[in-house]
């Protein structure tokens, strides 16, 4: 991780071409350093994050007044810096009765100031939760005692969690659990924060500004969904060819115990969703046959997505893989117990994240959860549910190949569709859909459950979503369009996405039907779309042509209702 | 470390600091002398003076210099604690 002095010299580097955000920052103590850190962080990850800062220690001022700069700064996310030790302060200046019920009116304030941000502005909140401080005023007694500052401390950090369950567009920067990791003798340099009111040390800034960019470039559609394994030394102990699979080291043999842990770790991400493929040099049957027969592994074939196991090298095999998984290469992390292999595939796949591994086995689990490298924005009962997918996917492939063309492969697959208008039900999902979506997304417009919800009250808008199964399994939620009336004759396509899991299936076809006639239901004459290239949506460039739109003199396209052919789709409904 | 070796390195840290690479600084130096030396630039400079040379300085020895002089004495008197 590139140290504080290395992240502020980004600052006088050219940001040309680079994705612009807009974010606010306020805090109680001194934020410019921060502020720093977070701009020379954003750089690193091709982002031109431009930062409004607040004067020092006028959060609440700043909020309350809607003529204040933050209501102007035009930030899609502010961030909220109170620091524990303000906070102690504060806390010191109440009078013992009232300590108590401290932390709950800490709270309403709080949920008053989001409310405020909310109704005057459109951007999402970011709070920094409490690295907790413990005052040794009362010891361990601190535990059982209301009125201590510890006990109120922490129940604040429960109720910013409770409230940012409820919230979506209200989200938690985990301060704390980074001191945890960290230590507070690493977080916090007193003589700094007497000082120049610094609460964060400037050792520590390059992480907590990490932090705070990995809950926004999740946020903005930007995480790792799969992660790569080794076998051999990686996922258990020795050489499955070489020792054979009853003397590999795992569960209670020799070092085992690190390899179990760290199985179980990777399957709770399997669980949570991340998608897990094996990439070994090995024989397939060798590698096979430790799942097959090894009783201490917790992780079993069907874990896996894709599995690789063969001589070829590792760069190659994580191109397959991306071929069949049909994910993009930076959302994708690679973990091998060999330098060379790590070193080969950073200089062929540049994008793919290769944590450099500790050497010792022991340390792996902690060393990889220390990286936070499976952020995420949402999560969905259907998420657990994802390896499925893939595996479904990876059926579909094989059973492909058996058809003369494409039209009857299409047609075998007896594929049923489902259109809906946005419900509470799918809100989460497609919220999610829209974040996921990077390479079908005609506009890269991006929408919150918030968003959501707004636009399905507001009669000017259509919004549908569209569900995909066939005869191998579900895929759930995969495409929505929300358009927007533009006149009294035209409807204008603010966003038109889907999931490349259900590429070539003609599933835009079914779609477009579907939008005209919504679109005709309501008395429009006129579609209009138009496609904004980003960077990674390519893919669609031609899609309104494709579609059979006519393009404007301004660059939009646009489609005449009443002579529109209904389009031939595969899928029934 | 000789007084000329500190005044070298120190140079070295005080041009990164406010990245200027033609910037010579004496005994005499003040905060007065370089433009860009607010309070902001000034606790980048112990930081890096800190890491720099591996010491920490205490909250009063920060608030105590008025010319770089008075810095590098203090920063001679902690290398030679810590031989």
């Amino acid at each position: 991780m590139k140290d504080f002095f290395q992240l502020k010299k980004n600052l006088s580097k050219d940001v040309s071409g680079l994705k612009r955000l807009k974010m606010a920052v306020m805090g109680d103590t001194s934020t410019q350093f921060l502020v720093q850190a977070l701009r020379g962080l954003a750089y690193e990850n091709k982002l031109d994050l431009q930062i409004w800062e607040a004067e020092y220690d006028l959060i609440d001022q700043e909020i309350l007044n809607r003529d204040s700069g933050l209501y102007s700064s035009g930030a899609s996310y502010v961030l909220i810096f109170q620091s524990s030790q303000q906070m102690l302060n504060h806390f010191y200046s109440e009078s013992p009765q009232d300590r108590s019920t401290w932390a709950n009116r800490m709270m309403s304030h709080l949920q008053m100031l989001h409310r405020q941000i909310t109704q005057g502005m459109n951007a999402r909140v970011i709070c920094f939760n409490y690295a907790e401080i413990d005052d040794a005023v009362f010891g361990n007694f601190a535990n059982r005692f209301s009125a201590s500052f510890l006990y109120q401390i922490r129940l604040l950090n429960v109720e910013l969690m409770k409230y940012a369950g409820q919230h979506a567009d209200f989200l938690v920067c985990d301060l704390s659990s980074l001191q945890n990791r960290l230590g507070r003798e690493k977080m916090f340099q007193a003589s700094l924060y007497v000082n120049a009111g610094m609460i964060l040390s400037v050792d520590v800034l390059p992480h907590v500004a990490g932090r705070v960019l990995d809950l926004i470039l999740a946020l903005e559609g930007r995480f790792r969904k799969c992660l790569i394994l080794d076998l051999d030394n990686t996922l258990w102990g020795g050489i499955a060819g070489d020792d054979g699979p009853e003397h590999l080291q795992i569960g209670h043999l020799g070092i085992g115990k690190a390899f179990s842990d760290f199985q179980h770790w990777i399957k709770a991400l399997k669980n949570r969703g991340i998608l897990l493929a094996v990439c070994s040099k090995n024989e397939e049957k060798t590698a096979r046959e430790v799942f097959e027969r090894h009783p201490d592994m917790v992780l079993r074939q069907e874990d896996f997505a894709v599995f690789i196991a063969n001589w070829e090298n590792k760069a190659d095999n994580i191109r397959r893989i991306q071929q069949i998984l049909n994910i993009g290469f930076d959302s994708m992390v690679f973990v091998d117990d060999q330098a060379f292999e790590r070193n080969l595939v950073r200089a062929h796949l540049p994008e793919v994240c290769v944590p450099e591994m500790p050497e010792d086995p022991a340390e792996y689990t902690e060393f990889l959860r220390g990286l936070n490298l499976f952020e995420t924005a949402s999560w969905a009962e259907e998420d657990a549910d994802r390896t499925r997918q893939y595996q479904d996917e990876v059926r579909r492939v094989s059973f492909r190949g058996g058809f003369p063309s494409h039209e009857d492969y299409l047609a075998s697959l007896e594929m049923k569709g489902i259109c809906e208008s946005f419900t509470d039900f799918n809100t989460p999902r497609l919220a999610q859909l829209s974040q996921r979506s990077n390479q079908f997304n005609l506009r890269s417009v991006r929408y919150t459950e918030a968003d959501i919800r707004r636009l399905a009250g507001d009669p000017d808008y259509i919004g549908l979503a569209f569900s995909l199964g066939d005869q191998f399994g579900s895929h759930g939620l995969i495409s929505m369009v929300v358009m927007k009336k533009e006149d009294d004759r035209t409807l204008f396509v603010e966003n038109w996405l889907m999931s490349c899991r259900v590429l070539k299936r003609g599933v835009e076809d079914w779609v477009l039907n579907a939008m005209v006639q919504k679109a005709l239901d309501k008395g429009y004459q006129n579609i209009m779309g138009e496609y904004i290239p980003g960077p990674r949506n390519a893919m669609v460039e031609k899609h309104y042509e494709q579609m059979g739109f006519t393009r404007c003199d301004s660059g939009k396209w646009m489609l005449d209702l009443h002579h529109y052919q209904s389009r031939k789709t595969f899928i029934i409904i | 470390m000789e007084r000329e070796a500190i005044r070298s390195k120190l140079t070295e840290i005080f041009r990164d600091v406010f990245e200027k690479a033609e910037l010579e600084i004496g005994e005499a130096t003040t905060a007065a002398d370089i433009p860009a030396w607010d309070s902001l630039a000034h606790i980048h400079l112990i930081v890096a003076v800190e890491r720099g040379f591996g010491i920490r300085f205490s909250s009063r020895e920060m608030q105590s210099w008025d010319h770089v002089g008075e810095m590098m004495d203090c920063i001679a008197e902690k290398l030679s604690q810590k031989a």
